[in-house]
């Protein structure tokens, strides 16, 4: 079975519907399948729910999904950096569903091993926690949070094989894996497709068996907040 | 007189233990690192994949895969091991890191923190907050102990929606340091210039002892 494809729009090609739910990897603008945002962006499917921590910035990631309205809903931890985003949110136009940031983790890494809810202390006693099952171990209570079963998965990875074994690159690790684990069909960006074999298979950190679709191309890899130190002069 | 915020991170740092994996919070808690004592051996975990967060590259040497939860890129340690974001809440929800030093905007004598939102305002979310506040060890705030309106943060009950419930061990504030026991916050020591009367003065919350 060929994984490979020519480019995002091939990739997504069929797999895109209106209302779907999509898990998108990431941390603020590390390691963001952005090949792939764009060809959503392109499809002009709409009504997109997706969970991802972030939800990019007004122009980059994401955030171009929001500037074109197709999304309507964001499960996320931190929107704090997208100006058009709290505009939609404070309007009513998207629905936001805040989670913290190891729940939303664990949710989709959940569902990708098939377990449909599980108990964290996480929130407990917060807004989070509000209409959710409460039980109690050992004297400390903890809430029912719910796997993620996306419909579809959007990652990116560093270098990946013809068969979808992936690495990744630093911290661009982040959310990616638990995302790809939580679609039902996964779609994942690289920066370089390698010859079947010459990856360390003990050095595999995303088994191909979650990768569906694979396509490789340029990818801008935009830094947020550049932070730097100044050498120290002899 | 009271402690600058370069002097509340050299006190929050009197909190590290050697050998302990620690969290450090965005904003004051970031100073934290540059006053680790002397001999001690911490590593610090950055929460979108990370132990063993280096300082900030020198110009020219910034990588867009290498950032820290503030999102600010980063370098990495000889010792640093990257992961992802579900095995580092993992290890956060699992009690394997020491302990957690971050900011608040309220924290009350029984040891709730808020901190992610402000309700009619700008929400930005909580981020790792929550899971981390559940899940560490020990949680100690480190924030200015009044606001901008001259009001103590420090309270019987906070105002605003909980991050955590009971969560809190130690605030370090400008004003001191005070540990949550039962029945309110003791005094562990004030600032340089800082009168117990002062501190207790504009302290909201129950003082015991």
């Amino acid at each position: 079975m060929k994984k490979v494809y020519g480019s995002a729009a091939d990739a997504l090609d069929g797999l895109l519907h209106d209302g779907m739910l999509i898990a998108a990897g990431g941390f603020g603008l590390c390691g963001i399948p952005e090949l792939l945002i764009d060809g959503i962006v392109a499809s002009g499917v709409k009504n997109l729910t997706v969970a991802s921590n972030n939800a990019g910035i007004d122009d980059f990631g994401l955030g171009k999904l929001l500037a074109t309205r197709q999304i309507s809903k964001m499960m996320a931890s931190y929107v704090g950096e997208n100006a058009e985003f709290m505009r939609q949110y404070l309007s009513g136009e998207l629905e936001l569903e805040f989670n913290p940031q190891g729940t939303l983790a664990e949710r989709m890494r959940a569902g990708g091993a098939g377990i449909p809810g599980f108990y964290t202390k996480t929130g407990v006693g917060t807004v989070i926690a509000d209409g959710k099952d409460v039980r109690t171990w050992n004297g400390q209570d903890y809430i029912l949070e719910e796997g993620i079963f996306a419909d579809l998965a959007i990652v990116k990875a560093w270098k990946a094989d013809a068969t979808g074994n992936a690495v990744f690159r630093k911290t661009a690790r982040n959310f990616n894996p638990p995302a790809a684990m939580c679609g039902k069909v996964c779609v994942m960006e690289v920066e370089e497709i390698v010859p079947t074999g010459s990856l360390d298979p003990d050095s595999i950190h995303l088994p191909g068996i979650y990768v569906t679709r694979l396509i490789q191309g340029a990818h801008e890899n935009r830094i947020e907040q550049r932070t730097t130190r100044k050498r120290e002069t002899a | 007189m009271a402690w600058d915020r370069n002097q509340m991170a050299e006190r929050a740092a009197q909190e590290l233990q050697d050998g302990w994996y620690v969290n450090l919070g965005i904003g004051i808690p970031t100073l934290v690192s540059n006053y680790i004592p002397e001999g001690i051996t911490v590593t610090l975990q950055s929460e979108n994949g990370m132990l063993g967060m280096g300082p900030f590259p020198y110009e020219g040497e910034e990588d867009a895969d290498l950032i820290n939860a503030g999102k600010q890129t980063i370098t990495e340690q000889p010792h640093t091991s990257y992961f992802d974001s579900a095995q580092s809440f993992g290890m956060i929800r699992g009690g394997k890191i020491a302990m957690a030093i971050l900011g608040a905007m309220e924290v009350a004598e029984n040891g709730d923190l808020a901190n992610w939102m402000i309700p009619g305002k700008l929400v930005k979310g909580m981020g790792g907050a929550m899971d981390l506040v559940a899940g560490v060890g020990r949680v100690v705030v480190v924030m200015d102990h009044a606001n901008k309106h001259g009001e103590s943060k420090v309270l019987k009950a906070c105002t605003l929606p909980l991050t955590g419930q009971g969560v809190v061990d130690r605030i370090i504030t400008n004003m001191g340091v005070l540990d949550v026991v039962p029945g309110g916050l003791k005094i562990v020591e004030c600032a340089d210039g800082v009168t117990e009367a002062e501190l207790r003065a504009a302290t909201e919350a129950t003082i015991v002892g």
